[in-house]
């Protein structure tokens, strides 16, 4: 077949046709995919709720927030037989070393930390990666299971009471600072969750 | 190119490898070869771009006028990218995030673009395809080796199974440094083989 010549009009038939076919198909697999992309994403985010706070039965009604920043911050309180047994909090820092972490924290009906679930980091491979393990190791001060942080936590370096992962204070200063921040939104979710359950 | 049909699957393995001696793409090569694994689905993920990229502007060839060649292939491409990526995000989201950046980023790697211009838009759709799985298998190929030799060195694992503790890995190996001096001495040992055959 002879090759079309490049006249305008062929040109702009030629891309414009192209442009189409690829637009539609496109728009096909979207709408295909739209709902596997949403099971995923709910799926990874009811896992980091089971594994962050105490036993469960259900899930309660989200509690949202948006912080002075414009940012987002989600609190999901936990069920046991309609008794809140305790909220998972989805935190954010923008002090990491590699900029916007994302962490969900969740809390007893005390305020002590039960667990924590790192969702989202560009930490330094091999250095601020190993937060996602390291605050909940049981090994000299730095876990930080079981800890309240009403009075907010920091590394040692800066006069507080937990070990910063080593070489890596930064990212453990930006890892506490989102772990403060779902303590302040906790409280607030708390005294929601508390008007609505008396 | 050669005639035969294994021949153009070879060359894209070997003889044109994209980038141990076509020094294409390498972008991605640098940046995604923190593992094997991630090394393993980049390639995956851009082979099967080149392939259907590949196949279509070979079948689309006579229609495309000459002038506007480029913007139709970009497009191809793109189309191909945005429908793996939603793909990938559907059905295999741990890698798609481990990837993150570098999926979109498929549309601009010069590998792609490349064959597209210079064999898929010459060769019958048969032989395109073939050569997309060449360099696609090439490509894959490079970035699991770097990948491996970088995992090993820097974190003492090889595809996630523990070789030796961690503690004796050398890191510069997972961070970008060690992805030019890893892939410099891949480069060298490759050259020395290929003299000698």
């Amino acid at each position: 077949m002879k090759k079309l010549q490049s006249t305008l009009v062929n040109m702009v038939l030629v891309l414009g046709i192209i442009a189409i076919v690829a637009a539609t198909l496109l728009a096909w697999v979207n709408q295909l995919t739209a709902e596997p992309i949403r099971l995923a994403e709910v799926a990874k985010q009811q896992t980091a709720i089971k594994e962050v706070t105490p036993a469960f039965d259900a899930v309660g009604k989200i509690i949202s927030y948006t912080d002075e920043t414009g940012q987002n911050i989600n609190c999901y309180p936990v069920l046991n037989q309609n008794k809140c047994v305790g909220i998972a909090v989805e935190s954010y820092s923008n002090a990491g070393f590699n900029g916007y972490i994302q962490v969900m924290v969740g809390f007893d009906m005390n305020g002590n930390i039960v667990n924590y679930s790192v969702l989202k980091q560009a930490e330094t491979p091999g250095l601020g990666t190993k937060m996602v393990d390291w605050f909940k190791t049981d090994k000299a001060a730095q876990s930080i299971l079981g800890k309240n942080p009403a009075k907010g936590l920091r590394v040692s370096k800066d006069g507080g009471e937990i070990d910063a992962i080593t070489a890596a204070t930064i990212s453990s200063r930006a890892f506490l600072d989102a772990v403060n921040r779902a303590y302040t939104y906790y409280q607030k979710s708390l005294d929601a969750v508390q008007t609505a359950q008396n | 190119m050669k005639n035969n049909k294994f021949g153009i699957i070879l060359n894209g393995l070997i003889t044109e490898n994209p980038t141990f001696v076509l020094m294409l793409g390498m972008c991605p090569t640098l940046a995604t070869t923190t593992s094997a694994v991630n090394g393993l689905g980049m390639g995956a993920a851009t082979m099967f771009v080149l392939i259907c990229s590949n196949l279509v502007v070979s079948l689309l060839k006579s229609l495309i006028p000459d002038n506007v060649r480029i913007p139709s292939f970009i497009v191809i491409i793109a189309t191909f990218v945005t429908l793996l990526e939603m793909l990938m995000k559907a059905y295999v989201p741990s890698l798609y995030e481990s990837l993150g950046l570098f999926i979109p980023l498929i549309v601009v790697n010069c590998v792609v673009l490349g064959r597209a211009e210079s064999f898929a838009s010459k060769n019958n759709p048969f032989d395109s395809l073939l050569d997309g799985l060449g360099i696609g298998l090439g490509f894959t190929f490079a970035l699991t080796l770097l990948g491996m030799v970088r995992e090993l060195l820097g974190s003492g694992k090889l595809f996630g199974l523990t070789i030796f503790p961690e503690q004796y890995g050398a890191l510069v190996f997972i961070l970008a440094p060690g992805a030019f001096i890893s892939l410099a001495y891949l480069l060298a040992i490759m050259n020395k083989l290929r003299k000698q055959s």
